[in-house]
């Protein structure tokens, strides 16, 4: 009887756990980001801007999944910044993210006054979304993109960025 | 002098090239609108120079799709009712490409305007090329026009308010509080302000 259980508590387990870290979505506010954003360190950071309401954001987000995957362990970093109210962050965020099986880092910047803090992520940024910012902070580079990306233009975007 | 004027010529030739090919930036504080005419959701054609009695307008690029747009929406009615009324009325322009979106075709945007009894002008922009000129990127996105001699001029741009989630949440109105010098003969202190907001889906090339 005890052995029977076991294996399947663990597997219980395991899959809480599992689901469990699909599900993180990280609430932040700008300072912290900006603060992540200013670290002095050689990884590039592709930070698109994104919400689940968003039709363009969601039909490119797999081309920052293949980025994140495709430049794994090669100092990049793909941050998912959603614009969602952190009122919807258990009804829709957390949701879509488990389905969608998001594998890059997702973080919601909790900020009600885009005219504060707009500026501060990037004075070229008209507020429109999608919006991705690369930035290597190192080799002092920064690209901004207030636009779609087909999956050919993010890779190229990429590559040119990372040369 | 005859050296130079080659030069200059070629200067000259140069900086209106230049100015050519540049994107379009959109309007700045101050600039002059040029006058448009679009077709409004009851069929008939729309221009600035239409409504004689306008003091100014608010123009706002915005549509049916966007959840920004609809969370502003009761907003954007209820600027309409308070301005209009002091020569200030809304004049609201769809730039979206219905085959990008087919919930702002022509159809769906006269319902929408129907279904919510817009008491001002809902315009297609087809073209795009008023949107174009604007340098609007967003919806909602808004623009202050004063007339100034027998134009308009450009007051202010951007937000209507910090918080789209929640109007009773507000702290500060941007656009009010705009509204308010630029009624008094001022130029608005805060004249230019941004706001999260769906990309407006342009034609694809």
């Amino acid at each position: 009887m005890n052995r029977l259980k076991l294996p399947g508590l663990l597997a219980a387990l395991l899959f809480t756990a599992s689901a469990g870290h699909a599900q993180q979505v990280k609430v932040l506010k700008l300072p912290e980001l900006q603060k992540r954003l200013a670290k002095p360190s050689d990884t590039t950071y592709v930070v698109n801007f994104w919400a689940t309401w968003c039709a363009p954001c969601i039909k490119e987000l797999p081309y920052f999944e293949q980025a994140n995957a495709a430049y794994a362990g090669k100092k990049v970093k793909v941050l998912l910044v959603s614009m969602d109210y952190v009122s919807q962050l258990d009804k829709k965020v957390k949701p879509f993210v488990l389905k969608r099986g998001l594998k890059s880092e997702v973080l919601l910047l909790n900020e009600t006054d885009p005219n504060s803090w707009i500026d501060k992520v990037e004075p070229k940024w008209s507020g429109s979304i999608p919006f991705t910012l690369m930035v290597n902070n190192s080799r002092q580079k920064r690209a901004v993109f207030e636009r779609e990306f087909t999956q050919a233009e993010l890779t190229s975007e990429l590559q040119k960025f990372m040369k | 002098m005859k050296k130079l004027l080659p030069f200059l010529a070629s200067l000259l030739l140069l900086a209106v090239l230049s100015s050519y090919t540049r994107p379009l930036a959109g309007y700045q504080i101050g600039d002059k609108a040029a006058d448009f005419k679009l077709k409004n959701v009851d069929g008939k054609m729309v221009s600035l120079a239409g409504n004689k009695a306008a003091k100014g307008y608010i123009v706002v690029f915005t549509c049916n799709t966007c959840p920004y747009a609809k969370a502003y929406e009761q907003r954007i009615m209820d600027l309409h009712t308070k301005y209009a009324a002091q020569g200030y009325p809304v004049v609201a322009i769809n730039p979206n490409d219905p085959a990008v979106a087919p919930g702002d075709a022509f159809a769906e945007m006269q319902k929408r305007a129907k279904d919510k009894k817009y008491a001002f002008p809902y315009l297609q922009d087809e073209t795009q090329e008023v949107a174009r000129q604007f340098g609007a990127t967003r919806t909602p996105h808004l623009y202050v026009l004063t007339r100034q001699g027998s134009g308009f001029v450009v007051s202010y741009i951007g937000a209507i308010d910090d918080n789209s989630e929640d109007a009773k949440l507000v702290k500060t109105k941007y656009l009010e509080n705009a509204m308010t010098e630029i009624m008094a003969g001022k130029p608005a202190s805060v004249n230019s302000t941004k706001a999260v907001g769906c990309t407006i889906k342009w034609k694809k090339a």
